[in-house]
């Protein structure tokens, strides 16, 4: 994540993106999900500058990017722990652990809520970047938030 | 020695790449492999064909040393979850490397597209359809149909597209079948290219699995020559559920908004980019190079009915024995739950279980004799949907459920249909009231101006019949399954534990339609 780019250092980036998808069909998705990786976020002059080079308006690239739940348009600067909420890790007692992993994270952690991992067997189940941790009790959620922070 | 250790993300979740690392830090060779998929044993390790799991870094000197016999769950292959099994598509589970092209056609890779490239496009949708293969998503929809249709369509510039969104809470077959077996899915999308006249191929994969995205974009960059001319793509979801029904999906590889499309145009005719386009589940297409290698008939043999072939169920939520379990249509949910699953993880009693998604009806233990197959789930208002089985054991809150239900659908929902993208949140408002008992009269209801006002009180029954109202309009009104089928989880669990919405005496208007 680079928070510490300038303005126009930050345009250049994006432009580079932009060149890097030009050659493929419905670009925005992937050039979004390359922004978002390298800005944590995606600003209103980076949606000015996609949508010129897409030949869309702003709304519809800000249209876009309300849509989705991957793409944000204010920074998020706190390590995230994406915790999986959805019937098959609630059925092997996620809800349980929340009150005590919100309490743990504090205003240090993020603790994001995602359906479903894919990891329905093995839940309670939670992915911190692109690490996934399944099994999860009390004690390990604590321990990955500790980590975390 | 050599140890096989699955590199699938259930495994790695399980610490797998720990243990793999304390096997390689003691001078052993390790071999990556695909998942088993018997998930309650992960980290697993194999030796020569025998199985230890789970285990963790502690245990590895005793493996090693031989002295771990607690651990040992003999040869993996007669265990019997897998012996029960018939794995088509899931054959190479646990027994190849993932992106090893000698493994793959050490093992048949590449035969089926072979055969299709033989017999033409033609022969090879008849293949198709003549083996009955339905979409394994949820729709269940003849893909030979599908497939023929795009075939015969004009237009020079056509598309087959993988769904691999597979959004579904208790899923995993799609993924376990992309980290462990891409090129069967890429051989599959290659005939089914072949088959239609499409040059081009994109796998549309949830956000939510990095570990596939990776795998298949390596194994795509490996089979480019023996796929060429067809050229393959992976696409990345960006964490919306409802981008897993098709057009939704479309809309969204074309840069969009995942708003669902009103059909007729069907997809068939006028796809992505307006182009006539396939657009199949992971399943469905990984069922293709069995059917072009083995024959129609030999895939049609298996199953009953208008239910061919294999589905992969996936073991989920609160079971002792969670996992993949391929097999012909036609078990029952009791014997997967009970015998083959082992009942619940907790040790308490079954309550519920959650077949075929978040959109899938709560079926009662009752009806456990119930067999999986398309037909049997719809005659008892459920369905089968993608295959995914969650067990509930009994400190679960029907009444929680179905709000969960509700509230699932209003986070999720594209926002096109005023039945799901309101209904949704009345439901969720109204699921509160019913928790409550019902709700007074407010204070600005009884004032002299309103005139119109209804009675004031409403009874937990009045809420009851609201919600089903409410339910019927989702049901009838909504363009898509998400706001459509919201109503089966909510409505199963309404008939089948009045008692967790407060309601001691049956219900007239709540008794199967």
């Amino acid at each position: 994540m680079e928070s510490s780019l300038t303005a126009a250092e930050r345009a250049q980036r994006i432009e580079e993106i932009i060149a890097e998808h030009s050659s493929r069909e419905g670009p925005l998705l992937p050039i979004l999900h390359d922004v978002q990786q390298m800005l944590g976020f995606v600003d209103d002059d980076a949606k000015r500058q996609i949508a010129a080079a897409l030949n869309l308006s702003r709304a519809e690239v800000q249209g876009v990017v309300s849509f989705y739940h991957d793409f944000h348009d204010h920074p998020e600067p706190r390590p995230v722990i994406k915790l999986c909420r959805a019937e098959a890790c609630q059925a092997r007692g996620v809800e349980a652990l929340l009150e005590d992993a919100y309490r743990a994270a504090g205003k240090r952690v993020a603790i994001e809520t995602v359906y479903c991992l894919g990891l329905c067997s093995v839940g309670p189940a939670a992915m911190v970047g692109r690490e996934v941790h399944a099994r999860l009790d009390g004690e390990r959620l604590a321990a990955l938030i500790g980590e975390a922070a | 020695m050599i140890v096989r250790i699955a590199d699938d993300a259930a495994a790695i979740a399980c610490g797998a790449d720990r243990v793999a690392a304390e096997f390689a830090r003691l001078g052993i060779a390790v071999e990556r492999v695909s998942s088993w998929g018997m998930h309650w044993l992960e980290p697993l390790v194999e030796i020569d064909g025998k199985g230890f799991g789970p285990v963790s870094p502690a245990d590895v000197p005793a493996i090693i040393g031989m002295r771990a016999q607690h651990l040992s769950i003999g040869r993996i292959a007669e265990h019997p979850f897998i012996a029960a099994q018939q794995r088509l598509t899931f054959a190479r589970a646990g027994r190849t490397r993932p992106l090893s092209l000698d493994d793959y056609e050490a093992t048949g890779g590449w035969r089926g597209l072979r055969r299709a490239r033989e017999i033409g496009s033609a022969a090879t949708v008849e293949e198709v359809l003549a083996s009955g293969l339905r979409g394994r998503g949820g729709a269940g929809f003849p893909a030979g149909i599908k497939w023929r249709t795009v075939a015969g369509a004009k237009g020079g510039r056509k598309y087959v597209v993988c769904n691999a969104d597979e959004g579904d809470s208790g899923t995993f077959a799609d993924r376990a079948l992309m980290e462990g077996d891409p090129y069967c899915l890429i051989e599959g999308m290659a005939i089914a290219g072949h088959a239609v006249g499409a040059q081009r191929g994109y796998i549309y994969v949830r956000s939510e699995y990095p570990h596939a995205i990776a795998k298949l974009r390596a194994a795509i960059e490996a089979s480019r020559d023996i796929v060429a001319p067809f050229v393959l793509e992976v696409r990345e979801g960006a964490g919306a559920y409802v981008c897993g029904e098709e057009t939704s999906l479309l809309n969204s590889l074309e840069g969009k908004r995942g708003e669902v499309r009103a059909k007729p145009p069907l997809p068939a005719l006028e796809g992505l980019f307006g182009c006539p386009t396939v657009v199949n589940n992971v399943l469905t297409l990984a069922a293709v190079p069995f059917i072009l290698a083995e024959g129609a008939k030999t895939y049609a043999d298996y199953g009953f009915g208008r239910s061919r072939g294999t589905m992969p169920l996936q073991l989920a939520g609160n079971i002792r024995q969670g996992g993949l379990f391929e097999t012909a249509f036609g078990v029952t949910l009791g014997e997967l739950v009970n015998d083959i699953g082992g009942g619940t993880a907790s040790g308490r009693p079954v309550k519920a279980v959650q077949v075929g998604g978040p959109l899938g009806a709560y079926i009662h233990p009752d009806q456990f004799d119930l067999p999986i197959d398309y037909e049997s789930f719809a005659a008892a208002d459920g369905l089968i949907g993608h295959g995914g089985i969650v067990v509930f054991d009994d400190t679960a809150d029907m009444l929680a459920q179905a709000r969960f239900a509700m509230d699932f659908c209003a986070a999720e929902s594209c926002g096109k249909c005023t039945p799901c993208r309101i209904g949704a949140v009345r439901g969720r408002e109204t699921l509160d009231r019913i928790r409550a008992g019902g709700r007074h009269a407010q204070a600005l209801e009884e004032l002299p101006q309103m005139h119109n006002a209804r009675p004031r009180d409403r009874s937990l029954y009045d809420e009851v019949t609201l919600l089903t109202d409410l339910c019927e309009t989702m049901k009838d009104g909504s363009l898509c399954a998400l706001g459509g089928f919201t109503p089966y989880p909510v409505m199963s669990a309404l008939r089948h534990w009045p008692e967790d919405f407060g309601l001691t005496q049956p219900v007239p208007e709540l008794q199967e339609s």
